[in-house]
């Protein structure tokens, strides 16, 4: 039996080849994400441990809030100079070196631009002379308030050179400096990790990037001889007390590593979603493939049964088909897998500024995850094939029965229940019922909706089918196509179901992100009352911010009628984390984004005062007079009292502070400014001379309203475009899967279009025939996708309303090309089966048993 | 009527079987009361005309379909209610076929298409009684080819190798000899005669043509889903004068 099974399956190998391609593809991303993931964190963690090589311990004073990764770089809380001497007046220090260290020095390059990063820090530091790990390239130390020294990848990114003067954007505006030195590592290494890094002298850093005089961020201390940095941790730890946190070199690699590793499970979770896609999709080319050579194979495997085997056996004979499959498509998926996660770490080390990879990781979890992946996936597609083929009599190897055309009443009944529970799941996970699932039960959702409409497709096809062939019934081959797709609604239903899939999701995602940037333009539109903003694009974790000194010298300009400046941070209001918001004119919160007062007066706030959002007010149970306590990234905790309660609506912010709680914030200063006209006055009038005082302040620009919108939506568009070439990719495996079944039915129908032939139809008219059913089954799934992609949008659409998606924007140009591009992708997938049929052997048909 | 043929235990025997196919306007009774023994070691053909229910006997006998009235056993078993479990089991050990057409796998090689039953069930082959069967059909030459490099005389034989190899209780043929010419029909009936005769093997033989009808032991005829007549020790003269009185509008009893 084992012999049988294996021998039948070379015989057909080319065909599951195709059928295994998308699972071959799933299983790339599956173990190219962990390939990917497994190399960059051991280069993450060599990079660290190397870097922190030279620390034994460090001391530093607890962060006043933590903030996570996502949300941007962890503030840590200046700590007074005069720590540096109790350190080392601690038994078992032998050396001890203030270091101020902080995020947020951004250079600007010989083209005026600021030096960009996707993620690495931008850090400003004290310059503490060379080390074994830091290598002066050229030029000397910054020894005068105004010299600095940069590392070698940033000099090179920025086209700066020793002698230039350079600007520098810190806590405080644009500064100017010589560049004095280039420094690059040990190694030949021009950064450590993609950082970007600038050196001043001790107080200019203080100044700059802790903005107080005499203050470190840390203290980094050399262990004396006998003692372990572990024990020398743990006496500091006790003498400092507990406003400090002490690690040892090693512990501050691993939480630095670590950082990063939770940015990059963010890029894992992406190539995830993907294979998931290509394996949803590829579940369904697997299933009909399967059917498919069951049916063909009606007649072997009833012989079998006949001569003795059991039903279990020919289960067996199918699954072990299907696990032969699975492994192969396994193992070369793993190959490609390890390819792409090579790939992709090199295009990452790139990007992060070159960083050294260590050596390519393929760990456990990447094999263990292709082969259960797609050797589970192959059977589990299997399963009802194989069901079917144990259900075959043996007397089917005496007779050519014709297989019955079984009724759809139980395939419909089933996806009409599945499409319900997909539905049901829909509901709970989008009407937030779900609580701390609510993604997974959406997904769920999803996955049982396109399970439960493919089970209803072949009852749709009929109609459907009928109707779309129509279009084509004026010929014979298009006559002779048509019936010959509407001949299986089964398998037709599957092959265009793997269709629906890709081109769902794509409809889906494209009705979702259009909603989301119509309502967002339509709410800027009609909210906003502002003619110019002021922002910048982020493309680090860093937003841009600029030079709040603007925002004075744009209200003194003719015709401006209002400036406001926005800030924002996290903080711990009244013990829980919450955004923060600072308008630097309070009066603009009515006048330009059209708050109105729920409780109190929101139009002006005293320093010691705060304006909360009716929502906040509700959660939070405050009111008017309420005082709360607010802990800001610097400084030391203060209590405000409410002295108003403004409406929630999209533009506002939870809390919003006094214009003085600006100076506390990790960024103190003003991320997007609003500047409202006096009527009359004249739009491009102003603008240049914004753009004048913005000269300093090179991450943000200054827009019209019309420009503002299509900045903000424009991340939305790349987003989408993103998305929607990586979910093109589903659709390629659709179209694998079309041209695998047409090419199984040419094959299956050898005799049939050998007769054909023999009676006269011409080569050119088998292949229109071929093209017509190719034709036919594609825009069936494209319709269904559209039908179904725009369904699940706009139920999405509809639950995101109270998060200010509010219009449904059907992409109608984009559906008309989705059924356009679905015919062309059945011409295309005809191509090949239509010219196998068209060569097909008119004698050696008819004579073929 | 009945056909009975003497005392020792049949290697399978039909008892009041009926067979309707259908209900209603549509229904079709292609068997009505069909008794019948097949004794061990002897050949038997089953002749009849087209539609009288040769081909349905034969799948009823061989627990292939089920039947609507009546039992069936072969040797002990009574095969009439058998589950689908207890069917496999039959085949794998009572039950051989030969199929009009050949049937072979076309991705096997000759001799592993000769030994999958064998595979299917799990069993080793007897050496000695593989080695009989093989010169017996003469293709110990022809082993390692394909289906679709031997000739059809020759498929057909490895097929009944096949049904051989196994040593069933009983072999099934369903006009074997129907897809051949006269010579390469001639090798295999040979062959099947001498496989009854030399190693005590039972066969159930569904023919046509008489001249086959005339290589097994014992005739049974077939009209409208009954058993009219039988023959001991056909030759191709008698079973041909038997056929044509059926062809008369007159009944003809034995
Ligand atoms: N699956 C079926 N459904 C309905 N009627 C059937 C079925 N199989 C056979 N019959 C009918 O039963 C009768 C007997 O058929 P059977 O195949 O046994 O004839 P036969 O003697 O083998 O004929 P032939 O010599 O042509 O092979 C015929 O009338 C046939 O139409
Ligand atoms: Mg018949």
């Amino acid at each position: 039996m084992l012999r049988a099974t294996l021998k039948s399956l070379l015989a057909r190998k080319l065909r599951l080849l195709l059928s295994g391609l998308a699972v071959v593809l799933g299983v790339m991303f599956v173990s190219g994400a962990f390939v990917l993931t497994d190399t960059l964190g051991r280069s993450f963690d060599a990079v660290f441990a190397d870097a922190y090589a030279e620390v034994d311990v460090s001391v530093e004073a607890k962060p006043k809030i933590d903030v996570s990764t996502a949300e941007g770089m962890p503030l840590s809380t200046p700590m007074p100079a005069s720590v540096l001497d109790r350190v080392k007046a601690v038994p078992g220090v032998a050396d001890a070196a203030g270091v101020v260290a902080a995020e947020g020095a951004r250079m600007i390059g010989s083209n005026g631009k600021v030096v960009t990063s996707f993620g690495p820090p931008q850090l400003g530091q004290n310059w503490l002379g060379e080390s074994d790990l830091l290598e002066l390239r050229e030029g000397r130390g910054p020894q005068a308030d105004d010299e600095i020294v940069i590392n070698a990848a940033l000099a090179e990114a920025g086209k700066v050179k020793v002698g230039d003067r350079v600007g520098v954007l810190t806590l405080a505006p644009k500064k100017e400096f010589t560049l004095v030195g280039v420094f690059g590592y040990s190694g030949g290494r021009d950064s450590i990790g993609g950082a970007n890094e600038v050196y001043f002298t001790t107080p200019v850093a203080q100044q700059l990037m802790l903005g107080k005089p005499d203050v470190f961020s840390n203290i980094s201390v050399q262990a004396a001889d006998g003692t372990t940095p572990a024990a020398l941790r743990d006496e500091l730890a006790r003498t400092l007390g507990a406003d400090y946190q002490v690690k040892t070199g090693e512990q501050l690699a691993a939480d630095a590593s670590a950082g990063l590793k939770e940015g990059l499970s963010f890029f894992n979770k992406i190539l995830l979603g993907f294979a998931a896609v290509a394996l949803l999709v590829g579940t369904f080319l697997i299933l009909n493939t399967f059917s498919i050579i069951v049916a063909q194979r009606t007649r072997e495997l009833a012989l079998m049964r006949a001569i003795g085997a059991s039903g279990k056996q020919v289960i067996g004979s199918v699954v072990l088909e299907a696990l032969a499959v699975g492994l192969i498509a396994s193992v070369l998926g793993l190959a490609a897998g390890i390819g792409v996660g090579a790939l992709l770490a090199y295009l990452f080390g790139q990007l992060a500024g070159g960083l050294t990879l260590a050596g390519l990781g393929v760990p456990a979890s990447a094999v263990f995850g292709a082969f259960a992946v797609g050797m589970l996936i192959t059977v589990v597609a299997a399963l009802l094939p194989a069901l079917r083929a144990s259900r075959i009599p043996p007397i089917a190897a005496m007779q050519d029965v014709a297989t019955p055309d079984r009724p759809l009443t139980k395939v419909t009944i089933g996806g009409a229940v599945v499409t319900g529970i997909g539905a049901v799941l829909l509901f709970l996970g989008l009407g937030g019922h779900a609580g701390d699932s609510t993604l997974a039960t959406i997904l769920g959702g999803v996955l049982f909706a396109f399970i439960g409409v493919a089970l209803l497709t072949p009852i749709i096809s009929r109609p459907v089918v009928s109707l779309l062939g129509a279009m084509f019934s004026w010929s014979v081959p298009g006559k002779l196509g048509r019936l010959n797709s509407g001949r299986n609604p089964r398998r037709t239903a599957i092959t265009a179901a793997a269709l629906m899939v890709g081109i769902a999701l794509v409809t889906g995602v494209t009705v979702i992100l259009d909603s989301a940037k119509g309502s967002i333009g339509a709410l800027a539109e009609d909210t906003i009352k502002a003619e110019l903003v002021i922002s910048g694009s982020t493309s680090g974790p860093r937003p841009a911010s600029f030079d709040p000194a603007v925002l004075e010298k744009a209200a003194a300009i003719p015709g401006v009628q209002m400036v406001d400046g926005e800030y924002g941070d996290m903080a711990v209001v009244g013990g829980q984390r919450t955004w923060v918001a600072v308008s630097s004119n309070v009066a603009a919160l009515q006048q330009i984004f059209g708050a109105k007062a729920a409780a109190g007066d929101i139009s002006k706030l005293a320093p010691d005062q705060m304006l909360v959002s009716s929502d906040t007010a509700k959660a939070r149970n405050l009111s008017v007079g309420s005082t709360v306590p607010v802990q800001l990234s610097r400084g030391d905790a203060r209590t405000y009292t409410v002295s108003g309660i403004y409406e929630s609506s999209q533009l506002t912010n939870p809390v919003t502070l006094p214009p003085q709680a600006a100076a506390d914030f990790a960024i103190p200063q003003p991320i997007q400014g609003f500047l409202q006209l006096a009527p009359g006055t004249s739009v491009d009038a102003v603008q240049p001379q914004i753009e004048r005082l913005l000269a300093d302040s090179p991450e943000v620009s200054v827009a019209d309203r019309a420009g503002f919108i299509e900045q903000q939506t424009g991340q939305l568009d790349s987003l989408l475009q993103m998305i929607q070439i990586l979910l093109a990719l589903a659709i390629v495996i659709a179209v694998l899967g079309i041209i695998n079944t047409l090419a199984l039915s040419v094959l299956e129908r050898t005799r049939e279009l050998g007769l054909l032939r023999a009676i006269g139809l011409r080569r050119a008219q088998t292949m229109r025939m071929i093209t017509v059913e190719a034709v036919v089954i594609s825009i069936f799934g494209a319709l269904l996708g559209v039908v179904v992609g725009t369904g699940l949008g706009a139920a999405v659409v509809e639950a995101l309303k109270d998060e200010g998606i509010t219009d449904l924007i059907l992409p109608w140009g984009q559906m008309v090309t989705f059924l356009i591009l679905a015919a062309i992708i059945g011409v295309v997938a005809a191509v090949l089966p239509a010219i196998r049929a068209a060569r097909i052997n008119v004698l050696g048909a008819i004579a073929h048993d | 009527m009945t056909a009975t043929v003497g005392q020792e235990q049949a290697a399978a025997r039909a008892n009041d079987v009926w067979k309707v196919y259908g209900s209603g306007e549509a229904q079709v009774a292609a068997l009505r009361g069909v008794s019948a023994e097949f004794e061990r070691g002897r050949f038997t053909a089953i002749m009849g005309p087209s539609g009288s229910g040769k081909s349905t006997l034969m799948h009823c006998l061989a627990g292939l379909d089920t039947v609507t009235k009546g039992t069936v056993m072969i040797g002990d078993t009574t095969v009439t209610g058998l589950n689908d479990a207890g069917l496999t089991k039959l085949r794998r050990d009572k039950v051989g076929f030969i199929f009009q057409q050949f049937n072979l796998l076309p991705t096997l090689t000759a001799q592993e298409n000769i030994l999958l039953p064998l595979s299917i069930a799990g069993r080793k082959p007897d050496p000695a009684w593989y080695d009989v069967v093989i010169d017996t059909v003469g293709l110990r030459d022809r082993l390692g080819h394909r289906p679709a490099q031997l000739s059809g005389g020759q498929q057909q034989r490895v097929a009944c190798a096949r049904a051989l190899v196994a040593r069933p209780e009983v072999i099934f043929a369903d006009e074997p000899t129907g897809n051949l010419d006269s010579r390469s029909g001639a090798e295999v009936l040979k062959f099947l005669r001498n496989s009854v005769r030399e190693h005590g093997q039972t066969i159930v033989m569904v023919t046509h043509d008489p001249t086959a009808a005339a290589y097994a032991d014992r005739v049974v005829f077939l009209a409208d889903g009954q058993i009219v007549s039988e023959l001991i020790e056909p030759t191709a003269e008698t079973v041909l004068d038997t056929m044509k009185k059926l062809d008369a509008p007159v009944e003809v009893g034995n």
